[in-house]
């Protein structure tokens, strides 16, 4: 059966902000594995720590599978620091987001990331070779690639994960742009991007909204959303599909997406419900269709 | 010890004459395909021309490296394997590569042929870049343009290759090979198809009083005062506006380009073996300026002189320069 | 993406999204400051005087350097004007090797380009010989390019895969005045 995921949070929530949270996500959202841990910035993973253990255990109670995400970029003392005691860890499972993951990993189990750049089949096919049991494809894949590729990896016994909810990672940088809009620099950023919890907004100078600042990352305006391209995943072997979590009721985005899986809810009515959810924000599936990603491609339906 | 090689670069085979013959080390081109981070219209080589190329390089004592640096998309890796079983028979001196499946199908196929890891790896962490020399065999690392100086010397104590950096040219923010804006907007991805703001979706739009808007698939990704100096029409040079920011302001960073001529001794004492000049989209008019200018700066440094750098600045992006994280931390 | 030619007006079809009409006579900074007052009789006078010569360069450069139109790819049926800003008359370009068109032409006229490449002369001249770099020009606002960027960028490359020097050759074929002439033009606009 398809597995539902919730990605890790890409923003500097509050702690208590992930808390209540990751709580609802246990008690209410039909979701089957959570990823956990901070993949974009370094600086904020200190305010998460302490809460980390208990969240673990609040979702395994709850039945879920936890597992652990790895930093996307790497070039600090403490990033290569936490990269290799993550690397170092027997449970949960992680998720590796960095070659240097990688490599203090060896051939001992693991997932791999979106920042990986699985990008086809050989690399996956290498990357198995060295321990990978689960592999997520970049978000800017194609749909015939999508299908080579989740084909392959199935067949060799691989987990395979698209994003199907949540602003696409467009681009991380070494520089935080969140402190470089309020004049700082990462090193004195005074962690201004908790500000923005959906991401802050900028818009071309037409007045046009186009992408959002997360700290070093730099995201899409739209959600990417796939609704109706759901079957047509699940029919290529793509086994997990993950939401990445954003300022809306997620449990609702969950339950919507359960409900599609499960053939109870028709993809006009499940657009229709988030709509509500996801107020203005633009819905996209460009890449999926390789177009523009902030395109919005209307599929005929499948009959 | 450094040998300081100057990498040059080239996008049609006069650039790579003209870089060779202004004393290039070693010349990096690429086919006219998506198997090179530098697809753009009417550029690059054909399997003739490399040829050409090659034999010209190799007997005036150049290497010519083949760059491969981007990532095959599933269902089209042989597009890559046959530029690569094309390089080998054409006799390049090295390929320059990213993608894992890319990299391990040349260490098995082609081993006598030097791996450089691409920037496109994003490989920042001697971890990083010891995954892929102990995996591939890869001699030589090209650094992405966000260390200090401190930071490289420190890494090139913990690896067992070569490592190569960025002096001169096009100042890219993003981490290479983890950079979907293009794509986003256009349709056209930088990782797989090998494009940046690709032109065919490039427009300027002159206003009556002069000024100018350069648009991406129809974005306005900035627009320039009747005399203010422009940039490259990419995402990440543009102005934009946010909540607290109405005025329109670089939001990544200002048209720049950088140039480290001022840094080259501290890069030489930091182990650095090779320098590399980016600009394969350039002409040949600023390769032969931009190669003569840091010929003549390694080899006064390297008879203990001091260089004296020629003036590159018309050349660059907003005619403005920088040395971006190489001189200090404050630049993230 | 290559897009398709419609060959039969040799103009691109770029699909709804990306009309392109150029207006020739668009205003522009770079021309406000330069051009010269509106001639238009002697214009077309200029035109007529000079359209032998530039017959014989264009089909002297592309007999020499054939390679050059397979960079060019579905470019090579495309219209070009190029408009050196001090000049009484543009110049049309098509550089089809089947049918190459290189004219003097009424700024004026009614053509609708694939782009327009505005400068200086000499800027021009020195860009087609790879004196100077077409992006830096760009950058300092010396040289504009409006219509199909793609198109431009093309054309660029394949002239800057021409060695040696178009305009010495084009000199050259003019014998000791055409190089006295082109020495001239080199130190004015150096002064």
């Amino acid at each position: 059966m398809t597995k539902l995921t919730m990605g890790p949070i890409a923003y500097h929530w509050s702690a208590e902000r992930r808390r209540d949270f990751y709580a609802r996500i246990a008690d209410e959202a039909p979701v089957d594995e959570v990823y956990l841990g901070e993949v974009i910035c370094s600086k904020r993973a200190p305010f998460q720590e302490a809460d980390l253990p208990g969240i673990i255990e609040r979702l395994e109670r709850a039945g879920k599978t936890v597992v652990l995400s790895s930093l996307a970029e790497v070039m600090l003392r403490r990033e290569r620091k936490a990269t290799e005691d993550l690397a170092s860890m027997e449970a949960p499972e992680i998720e590796i987001n960095n070659a240097a993951g990688l490599y203090a990993r060896g051939t001992r189990p693991h997932r791999i990331g979106p920042f990986m750049n699985a990008y086809n089949e050989a690399t996956i096919r290498w990357m198995a070779s060295k321990g990978a049991t689960h592999v997520c494809l970049p978000t800017e894949l194609p749909a015939p690639s999508i299908a080579v590729a989740a084909r392959m990896a199935r067949d060799i016994g691989l987990g395979v994960e698209v994003q199907v909810f949540g602003r696409a990672s467009l681009a991380v940088s070494a520089r935080c742009y969140h402190a470089r809009s309020h004049g700082r620099t990462k090193d004195n950023c005074q962690f201004v991007c908790e500000e923005d919890p959906d991401g802050m907004p900028l818009r071309t100078r037409d007045e046009q909204p186009i992408l959002r600042i997360n700290g070093i990352q730099t995201q899409s305006e739209g959600y990417l959303i796939l609704l109706q391209e759901l079957p047509q995943l699940v029919a290529d072997g793509v086994s997990h599909l993950r939401l990445m979590p954003q300022a809306v009721d997620m449990v609702t985005v969950a339950e919507v997406y359960r409900a599609v899986l499960d053939q109870s809810m028709s993809t006009e009515a499940a657009e229709a419900r988030l709509r509500q959810v996801c107020a203005d924000t633009p819905f996209s599936n460009g890449f999926y269709h390789g177009q523009a990603g902030y395109r919005r491609i209307a599929q005929a339906s499948l009959a | 010890m450094s040998l300081a090689e100057l990498i040059c670069p080239a996008g049609t085979p006069a650039a790579l004459r003209t870089a060779v013959d202004a004393g290039a080390d070693a010349v990096y081109c690429g086919f006219q395909d998506a198997t090179n981070a530098r697809n753009f219209p009417g550029l690059n080589f054909t399997p003739q021309e490399l040829a050409e190329a090659v034999a010209y390089a190799h007997a005036k004592g150049a290497k010519v490296l083949l760059a491969l640096n981007t990532y095959p998309p599933a269902g089209k890796v042989d597009l890559w394997r046959q530029a690569a079983d094309t390089g080998a028979r054409l006799g390049v001196d090295a390929f320059i590569v990213a993608d894992m499946g890319v990299a391990e199908y040349i260490a098995r196929n082609h081993p006598d042929i030097r791996l450089h890891l691409s920037v496109q790896a994003a490989a920042s962490s001697p971890e990083a870049i010891r995954y892929y020399c102990e995996n591939f065999g890869v001699k030589r690392v090209v650094l992405p343009r966000i260390l200090t100086i401190p930071e490289i010397r420190q890494i090139r104590k913990e690896i067992p290759c070569e490592i190569e950096t960025f002096i001169f040219g096009n100042h890219g923010l993003m981490v290479e090979g983890r950079c979907s804006l293009t794509n986003y907007l256009t349709g056209q991805s930088t990782n797989l198809d090998g494009v940046c703001s690709p032109a065919s979706d490039v427009e300027y739009v002159r206003a009556e009083d002069g000024t100018m808007a350069s648009k991406l698939a129809g974005f306005t990704i900035d627009r320039f005062g009747p005399d203010e100096k422009a940039g490259y029409p990419t995402i990440c040079k543009g102005r934009y506006t946010a909540a607290h920011r109405s005025d329109g302001y670089y939001a990544f960073e200002e048209p720049i380009s950088l140039n480290l001529a001022r840094l080259l001794p501290e890069l030489i004492d930091a182990g650095v073996h090779a320098f590399k000049i980016e600009g394969r989209q350039r002409s040949k008019s600023y390769v032969r300026a931009v190669v003569s200018a840091f010929r003549n700066a390694v080899d006064e440094i390297r008879a203990g002189r001091t260089a004296d750098i020629a003036n590159l600045v018309a050349l660059t992006e907003g005619q403005k320069q920088t040395q971006g994280a190489f001189a200090t931390k404050k630049w993230r | 993406m290559a897009r398709k030619m419609n060959k039969a007006n040799g103009y691109m079809d770029t699909g709804a999204q990306k009309t392109r009409e150029i207006n020739v006579e668009e205003h522009s900074g770079l021309s406000a400051r330069l051009r010269l007052p509106g001639q238009t009789g002697l214009a077309r006078l200029a035109c007529l005087a000079v359209q032998p010569l530039l017959t014989r360069v264009v089909g002297r450069i592309a007999a020499r350097h054939p390679s050059l139109f397979a960079r060019l790819g579905d470019y090579r049926q495309a219209d070009f004007l190029i408009d050196p800003v001090e000049f009484p008359f543009a110049l049309h370009l098509r550089p089809d090797p089947d049918d190459l068109v290189f004219r003097a032409v009424p700024r004026h006229l009614d053509m609708k380009p694939v782009a327009v490449i505005r400068g200086r002369f000499l800027l021009l001249l020195e860009l087609i010989d790879a004196e100077q770099d077409g992006d830096a020009a760009f950058f300092s606002r010396e040289l504009e390019i409006t219509g199909d960027t793609e198109a431009v960028v093309r054309l660029r490359n394949a002239l800057d895969d021409v060695d040696g020097s178009i305009a010495q050759e084009t000199a050259a074929m003019f014998g000791p005045p055409g190089r006295a002439i082109l020495s001239r033009l080199r130190r004015n606009y150096l002064d």
